[in-house]
């Protein structure tokens, strides 16, 4: 269920960028550590984003898959299971995400109105 | 009519945390250390904190309840005359399973900070969305029972990452169930490895000295992480 509440965070981040523009396409990093279901996201989307300017909008999900790198020993890996410790070092070796906690906007596509007075 | 890309790469949280560092510098400013206590439903968080609430000497303890609805906690609470601020997130839209930061904002005139040395924000009860919300905390515990389960660290790694203190809870339930503990710590570590951990038990107030120690230090401006 926590893709309602993340829908709503997209829908705001995205209206503030949008001055008051039609958005077509939202585009969205995704890292796997997320635990987002992308169905239930782009479900929840659409719905959320009724009567703002990201209605009908297209959501577009790219995953980024999890990596890990351990201080210790410096090595990079990916994971598809939640194990968040180094091979080689074990325990003792201290852990960081290197990817795949993004839940970042990436872009936004939006209607111009041909006004702009062209250069 | 034309279309425009406009390129934003803005994390999607950022706007909570921008409130939630507000909300960290207002507690700061009251010198109030603030922990976030989450769990699944029901795993034992109000139980924890009775037990404990009037056994932190020379420490003035406040606590905001966040529940969908119902002041049920609040009142358990209360009656131990521990300060309680009920925050109900039904109301809202989009973010009932959890408190954010703008309703612990909102929350924040009704607190009484200058009257408190510790804040503890009981969160709604959900393993998943109050993860990714910051509310302004120094630090988050969580509480999971062992009735539900030795995978749910792997199920929810989010949770027990994002964790200072896991709070294994209802282990009198120990020789009931089929839990196997050492298989949860093994678990546990796999997942975030080597974060502290306490076994407790509300009813029979195993563990729970350990707990309030915790607490304790948290509170104490001396010693409280910077
Ligand atoms: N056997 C046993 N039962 C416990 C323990 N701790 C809590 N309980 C019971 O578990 C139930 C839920 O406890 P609460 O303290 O209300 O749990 P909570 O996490 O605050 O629940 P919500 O706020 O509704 O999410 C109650 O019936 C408690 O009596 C424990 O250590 N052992
Ligand atoms: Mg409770
Ligand atoms: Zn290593």
């Amino acid at each position: 269920m926590h893709e309602l509440s993340l829908s709503s965070a997209i829908v705001n981040t995205v209206v503030k960028h949008a001055a008051g523009r039609p958005v077509t396409v939202v585009s969205m990093r995704v890292g796997a550590l997320r635990q987002v279901v992308p169905d239930t996201l782009d479900f929840y989307f659409g719905f959320v984003a009724e009567g703002t300017v990201c209605e009908g909008a297209r959501l577009e999900q790219e995953l980024v898959a999890a990596r890990l790198r351990c201080a210790g020993c410096e090595r990079e890996w990916e994971i598809d299971v939640p194990v968040f410790m180094c091979p080689d070092c074990g325990p003792s070796g201290r852990v960081e995400v290197a990817a795949g906690d993004e839940f970042e906007v990436e872009s936004i596509e939006v209607e111009e109105a041909e006004c702009i007075a062209p250069r | 009519m034309h279309r425009t890309k406009v390129r934003i790469v803005e994390g999607a949280l950022d706007a909570n945390d921008t409130i939630a560092q507000a909300n960290r510098a207002d507690f700061d400013r009251a010198d109030v250390r603030v922990v976030n206590l989450m769990s699944a439903p029901g795993a034992g968080k109000t139980a924890l904190l009775e037990r404990v609430a009037t056994d932190l000497p020379g420490l003035r303890l406040g606590v905001l309840e966040g529940d969908v609805e119902g002041s049920m906690d609040a009142d358990r609470l209360a009656a131990l005359h521990v300060p309680v601020t009920q925050l109900n997130t039904a109301p809202g839209f989009g973010g009932e399973c959890h408190l954010d930061a703008n309703m612990v904002r909102s929350a924040l005139p009704g607190l009484a900070l200058d009257e408190i040395d510790l804040l503890v924000i009981e969160n709604v009860g959900n393993l998943v969305c109050p993860a990714e919300f910051r509310v302004g905390e120094d630090a988050r515990v969580m509480v999971s029972a062992i009735t539900e389960g030795e995978e749910k660290p792997l199920k929810y790694p989010l949770m027990f990452r994002a964790c200072e203190l896991v709070l294994v809870n209802k282990i009198d339930l120990l020789p009931h169930l089929d839990f196997d503990l050492d298989k949860f710590l093994y678990n546990l570590d796999q997942v975030s490895p080597g974060v502290e951990r306490i076994l407790v038990s509300a009813k029979t107030g195993e563990g729970l000295g350990e707990w309030r120690d915790w607490l304790a230090r948290m509170g104490s401006p001396v010693e409280a992480p910077a």
